[in-house]
């Protein structure tokens, strides 16, 4: 993918599939597996992060010529901590219950290293289209990755999705799922399908790849 | 570059026995405290103790075939495995719950991390702590035994010491009791126990020291009768003996195994007296299979005489 | 002192930062492939963490709320953090070389470890006391390290047994983290 890797879409596919955060990159760990409990939860935090991580790619794209390399850090630091500061803000003022449950996983956003691994090693080597395209493509990314999760932990931990009862009376649910430990045991369980399923891909690619130069 | 690595691949046998003779033989100590619980809660907890060896036997089959690997179930080790999560499930569970166990048991717990001797936790021992989070109401659902008069279920012996009310140690040891299925009868778990003392299987200071220091904390704290009652009641027995001793989960020197066995009987007694989970022996046991490697790093280090190089 | 005691249990064990409470996975799953760079990591986090909940305490009580800025508390704990986290990082570099590098690209990382971020804020959302603030820091950056340790020597150990390819690297470390986070769970309770 190396030689087109230059236009909107394929920096927006590249980070919703490709280099998927949760999936193949496994950064951002944390509120990955702190607010996957149930799908709704994983929506919010999946959308707030997105938010932030476009607002900050296209800030840093634009200002990448205007900081030193010595002090980006520190740099990106502030922008990331300010448009967090004003999602918290926002969450607060305009989803109340959101903004409750999420609670201290709201500020850390600032420290989601999807966020600061982006600016680092993407918008601040490329132009603002790119970096809005990596931007949402991540965020969405990230958002369709913990929403998966969540909806499983959710289903077979709770018997519910979005809150809803699907699963019938007779269904117990295994609520360790919901517990941290779950948490940490469907994400290695998922990572495993995703890693064989990549490998089928992989190799079905490239079996065409070969009939094809053939 | 390895030297520092103290660590060497389970499970640690003696050339002399095979893995196979020493699991028919944890198998045959096994036996009383199954047959016992047969006997206390009738055919249903045959039908639990069945399921369980055969979804831990099936799940090591399918896996090892699955992944074309070399196919070990004649080693008894998943039958081993089995029986012990059958004991710990109350006879009345619906079957599911066992099935569920051990296929959590043997692909979850042993086979991912390689199969025998790659296990850092001990399997059965896993499933229960994971079933009991899962589904706390059946699992701590106890039936009584056949030979109770007055009740339908009952607490078991842990509830009925802290709400202070009196049970004779002979109910206690003949496992006239509450409680999951194979840990009721506290003289067929001593024989067996011994038996896996005597033959040399079991290293004698886990029991001895987890027992021992359980003991003297609920001396300290409640005294004489309490603490006897205590010792005789819940899982005690059954964890020190059967799943505390694991080749596979416990440390490998003489002593990092005093280590374990005292650390599993403080942390016994801290979960029973004061956390969510009365029953503390599962938790504690999985506490220290955590804290094995750790103890291992520092305990078999000096035994072999090796100076630690600062890197 | 009987206080300050359960505070320590409870941020050890029952409330372990990693084990129940998600925060630092990233250096828990990234810096436990040895024992020796996961005690280094852990001292420093550790370090680190103390530090910061007690300059945040004092940062937010004598400029923040004076100020009537406490809209900023996130972004003043991040900075007050990230050079924190510089300090440590040359002191390191002049004391101890070996370690320095063995830690390598994770220093920095310590800005987003968010045990560090986390503490701080937990510490002004209880609004502990500055004693407090300073030994829930120090006491949950002892528990990070300690579920560090343990995973550390796990993973050295899973190192040698036969793992399926597939479950080598990340899925392994999860499931691993997976079972030991549920015998952390007998703890559940202890504590109020």
């Amino acid at each position: 993918m190396a030689e087109k890797k230059n236009t909107f879409w394929n920096a927006f596919l590249n980070g919703l599939l490709f280099e998927n955060p949760t999936f193949v990159l496994m950064v951002g760990m944390c509120p990955t597996l702190a607010v996957t409990t149930a799908a709704s939860n994983a929506i919010g935090m999946g959308l707030s992060t997105t938010v932030v991580l476009v607002c900050s790619n296209l800030f840093i794209s634009l200002l990448r010529n205007m900081i030193s390399d010595k002090i980006r850090i520190p740099a990106f630091i502030v922008v990331i901590a300010s448009f967090v500061t004003m999602v918290e803000m926002a969450l607060k003022a305009y989803l109340p219950d959101l903004s409750a449950t999420l609670g201290l996983y709201i500020p850390l956003i600032v420290v989601n290293c999807i966020i600061f691994a982006r600016a680092e090693s993407f918008a601040f080597k490329n132009g603002p289209v790119l970096a809005l395209g990596d931007g949402l493509g991540m965020g969405f990314g990230f958002t369709l990755a913990i929403t998966i999760l969540a909806s499983i932990r959710e289903i077979f931990g709770a018997g519910t999705i979005f809150g809803l009862s699907i699963m019938g009376e007779g269904y117990k649910p295994m609520s360790l799922l919901t517990a941290p430990a779950g948490g940490f045991l469907t994400l290695g369980i998922l990572l495993i399908l995703v890693n064989l399923g990549r490998k089928k891909v992989d190799a079905w690619s490239k079996a065409r790849k070969e009939a094809e130069a053939v | 570059m390895q030297k520092n690595l103290t660590v060497t691949s389970s499970p640690h046998l003696r050339s002399s026995r095979s893995t196979k003779s020493i699991m028919q033989e944890v198998c045959l100590a096994l036996a009383p405290a199954g047959i016992a619980g047969v006997v206390l809660f009738g055919w249903q907890a045959l039908a639990i103790i069945l399921t369980s060896v055969l979804s831990c036997v099936l799940s090591e089959y399918f896996f090892q075939r699955l992944n074309h690997k070399k196919i070990l179930i004649g080693d008894w080790s998943a039958v081993v495995t089995g029986l012990l999560l059958a004991y710990n499930i109350p006879a009345n569970a619906p079957l599911w719950i066992p099935l569920i166990g051990g296929i959590i048991a043997i692909v979850l717990v042993k086979q991912l991390f390689g199969g025998l001797g790659g296990n850092f936790m001990n399997p059965a021992l896993t499933a229960r702590a994971i079933l009991f989070v899962s589904w706390s109401g059946i699992m701590s659902n106890y039936p009584a035994t056949r030979f109770m008069t007055d009740a339908t279920t009952s607490g078991t012996p842990l509830v009925q010491i802290a709400a202070g009310e009196n049970i004779a140690i002979r109910d206690l040891l003949l496992g006239n009791c509450g409680g999951v299925l194979g840990e009721t009868c506290k003289i067929a778990i001593l024989l067996g126990g011994l038996y896996l003392l005597i033959r040399g299987i079991a290293d004698w200071r886990i029991p001895v020291c987890f027992i021992g220091s359980a003991f003297v904390c609920y001396l300290i704290q409640d005294g004489f009768q309490v603490a006897v009652l205590e010792i005789l009641s819940g899982g005690l027995l059954l964890g020190a003996f059967f799943m505390a001793t694991d080749y596979v989960t416990c440390p490998m020197s003489g002593s990092g195994r005093v280590i374990m066995g005292v650390g599993c009987g403080i942390l016994l007694f801290v979960i029973r007296s004061y956390a969510t989970y009365i029953e503390g022996c599962s938790f504690a046991i999985l506490f220290m299979n955590v804290m094995t490697p750790l103890i291992d790093r520092f305990t078999a280090g000096r035994l072999f005489g090796e100076v630690k190089t600062r890197g | 002192m009987k206080e300050y005691l359960l505070m320590l249990v409870g941020c050890l064990l029952v409330n372990n930062y990693v084990m129940c409470q998600f925060l630092g996975i990233c250096p828990f799953l990234g810096v436990s492939k040895k024992f020796d760079t996961a005690l280094g990591m852990g001292l420093a986090v550790t370090f680190v963490m103390t530090l910061a909940s007690c300059i945040t305490w004092l940062v937010e009580h004598y400029m923040l709320i004076p100020l009537d800025l406490t809209y900023l508390r996130t972004i003043a704990f991040i900075l007050v953090i990230a050079v924190l986290v510089q300090l440590v990082e040359m002191a390191l570099k002049k004391l101890s070389y070996s370690l320095y590098q063995a830690l390598g690209v994770y220093l920095p990382l310590i800005t987003t470890n968010c045990a560090v971020l986390g503490v701080a804020v937990l510490n002004s959302n209880n609004e502990y006391g500055l004693l407090q603030s300073t030994l829930s820091g120090c006491f949950s950056a002892l528990g990070f390290t300690l579920s560090l340790l343990l995973f550390s020597c796990i993973r050295e150990r899973l190192e040698m047994s036969d793992m399926p390819k597939w479950m080598e690297g990340f899925p392994g470390a999860l499931i691993a983290a997976g079972l030991m986070a549920v015998s952390f769970m007998g703890f559940s309770g202890l504590i109020g």
